[in-house]
């Protein structure tokens, strides 16, 4: 099918109601906030109409560029993480008989349907030392007492890993499922083992779709409260934590929305960044 | 600044609780069956079914008066709705029962329609620490219920009571703790005057601030849990996964007298002794019932009624009441408590928060 060049306004029709959505659910609320974090807080009550910059100066020291600096730090990893256990998994999914993945996908489904707070307490549970996994390895004596696996940064990235994974796979899935099987077949003819296969040939031809999926992966771990701040210490709680506190406990809408802005900027940026790496690395190939 | 008592909800479900409340504000046809009607708001979970169950079908009784009782989210989220909602002349709740430190930014912007005690029969009742009042004098809010937080121990863990806050400081305790994380909730810094500094007048200037907070970052390797959810500390506490902390004296009783071993002491330095006052939003036109409302809840035995099935601290003076020294052990204490303090709050807010949040978490 060749595709035509708009022409006439009527062309451009199709687009009218996502543009419109995307006006009445994105530009409208983040304009809204944008306008806010310039606003003038009083501490007594709440806030007037000004354009000041002292919520971004406010923000600007080193204890904030600390947490930021935590936040993207852990929601990197928490992407690098899903990556390199979901891709794997991924592809052995895709080698089983379509049974088998039906069963399979219906259970990382389910595991969608569970609100972060269900992991969060499942989570410390798990990790307790009263009723926690420790006293299964203290019944088969590998280990002398129980312990408590939390508060820690483990128990953070074990619990957002937990949460992010099925969204990974199912990201993953469909651009798997799609390979060509015989880029695989003419490189086991050509003699590689298939671990050699898999790592020169199928994770090159999935690149970009890696790139994707650690992008998404990013931007969903960088939103994460509750976790942090049910399984972290406190120097593990990560922006959205202390937006959180701003918004809800103080009542510093200003304060709270400029941090927001900030957030999303810096992984704007982040984002921006990787793709345009990606894409020089593309030329250069 | 006290959240929901005892109930497994996140702060979104509270949100969420918050927003059906609005929804539900839009079809108030419910009461149009009786003449006469108010909207109440109170915090949201344990406490409000304790009232929807104890207290307000008694003041329908007395009174004619019909109560549509509103679950208000935790701290200052209420207080922002009200302000938002009095601006364009509505009022999601006619009174409301709010914390020290929202009446006190309440009033900064003339929230609260002044309360005329001399329709109020009991207002004579009421401890004067529980009579909200302008700067001008006039009275912004009454004493509803108070309730303490006190040093709270698991029993299997700490056979014996601990005396002193300065438990919390003690090396034998550490990574033992669960505080409450902001410092407009916790009144650690308050907590931390009393124990070491001879007294909460050591929170009047600046250096007697930091002072107090160099104190307090002692407590930090001994904190295992710095908590916003109550019924994560709760869990935790009774489980002994956590076997000390600050947590609230009603609760804790509850949960003991459930068969948990918990135990809720209050230290020699004396319990925080937090409270709530009955507030009328500007944009309320139900006044006249509102004072009715205010006469009915500060009479002694709904005061003892209230202490007896909600577990809060009565706002009247103790020789009104018909509580027995057990029942009044129950929910509160002679000792000389900790009063905290409200007007840094509001004056220093931003500066204490920032400061807090710098300590607990640098």
């Amino acid at each position: 099918m060749r595709r035509e060049p708009p022409r006439t306004l009527a062309d451009y029709a199709p687009i009218a109601f996502p543009a419109l959505m995307l006006v009445i659910f994105f530009v409208v609320p983040f304009s809204t906030m944008i306008a806010v974090s310039f606003f003038q807080r009083d501490p007594a009550g709440f806030y007037s109409p000004a354009f000041t910059f002292a919520n971004y100066e406010r923000f600007l020291s080193a204890f904030f560029g600390g947490v930021l600096g935590f936040s993207i730090m852990l929601a990197v990893m928490v992407a690098i993480v899903c990556v390199l256990v979901a891709f794997p998994f991924t592809w052995l999914l895709t080698q089983a008989s379509r049974r088998v993945q039906i069963v399979w996908l219906v259970a990382i489904l389910s595991v969608l349907s569970l609100s972060e707070v269900i992991i969060g307490f499942a989570w410390s549970t798990l990790f307790s030392r009263t009723a926690g996994i420790t006293n299964l390895l203290v019944m088969a004596g590998l280990m002398a007492e129980p312990q408590a696996l939390m508060p820690g940064f483990g128990a953070v990235l074990t619990a957002m890993v937990y949460q992010a994974l099925p969204y990974t796979v199912l990201v993953l899935y469909p651009a798997i499922v799609r390979l060509d099987p015989t880029l695989l077949e003419a490189a086991r003819t050509l003699g590689a083992s298939p671990m050699r296969a898999f790592l020169n040939v199928v994770v090159p031809a999935l690149r970009n779709t890696i790139m994707a999926t650690l992008i998404m992966v990013f931007v969903f771990a960088l939103g994460s409260y509750l976790l942090p701040q049910i399984l972290g210490r406190p120097q593990h709680w990560t922006l959205s934590v202390l937006i959180t506190d701003q918004a809800i406990y103080q009542s510093n809408m200003p304060f709270a929305a400029a941090m927001a802005v900030f957030l999303v900027l810096m992984s704007l940026a982040l984002v921006g960044l990787t793709l345009m790496v990606g894409s020089q690395r593309e030329e250069r190939t | 600044m006290r959240k929901l008592l005892n109930s497994a909800v996140s702060r979104r479900a509270v949100l969420g609780a918050g927003l059906a409340t609005a929804g539900m504000l839009a079809m108030p046809s419910i009461l149009r069956a009786q003449d006469r009607s108010i909207k109440v708001g109170v915090y949201g979970g344990y406490f409000k079914d304790s009232f929807d169950k104890h207290v307000f079908p008694a003041f329908t009784e007395a009174t004619g008066i019909a109560v549509e009782s509103v679950a208000e989210p935790t701290g200052e989220a209420w207080l922002v709705q009200l302000e938002q909602a009095a601006r364009a002349g509505q009022a999601p709740a006619d009174l409301s029962m709010m914390s020290q430190v929202a009446m006190l930014k309440g009033q900064s912007t003339e929230l609260w329609t002044p309360i005329d005690t001399s329709k109020l029969e009991n207002a004579d009742n009421l401890l004067d620490q529980f009579v909200n009042k302008y700067p001008d004098g006039r009275v912004a809010g009454i004493g509803a219920v108070a309730w303490y937080i006190t040093l709270v121990t698991n029993t299997d863990a700490y056979p014996e009571a601990p005396e002193s806050w300065a438990a919390l400081w003690d090396p034998a305790n550490a990574d033992k703790l669960g505080l409450l994380a902001l410092v407009s909730n916790s009144f650690l810094l308050e907590v931390t005057a009393k124990t070491h500094m001879g007294g909460t007048n050591a929170l009047d200037t600046e250096e007697g601030q930091i002072a107090a907070f160099e104190k307090l970052a002692e407590v930090k390797p001994n904190v295992r849990l710095w908590y916003r959810d109550e019924a994560q500390f709760e869990q935790a506490l009774k489980s002994g996964e956590i076997p000390m902390g600050q947590y609230y004296h009603d609760v804790t009783g509850l949960a003991a007298a459930d068969g948990n071993p918990v135990r809720s002491t209050f230290p020699k330095e004396g319990g925080i002794l937090d409270s709530g006052c009955w507030a009328l939003s500007r944009a309320s036109e139900k006044g006249e019932e509102a004072h009715v409302f205010i006469d009915y809840m500060s009479q002694p035995d709904i005061q003892a009624l209230m202490s007896r099935k909600v577990g809060t601290a009565p706002t009247v003076a103790r020789d009104l009441l018909d509580l027995s020294d057990e029942e009044f052990a129950a929910v509160s204490s002679d000792i000389d408590p900790i009063i905290p303090r409200y007007d840094l709050y509001t004056s220093k807010s931003d500066w204490l928060n920032q400061k807090w949040t710098e300590m607990i978490a640098g």
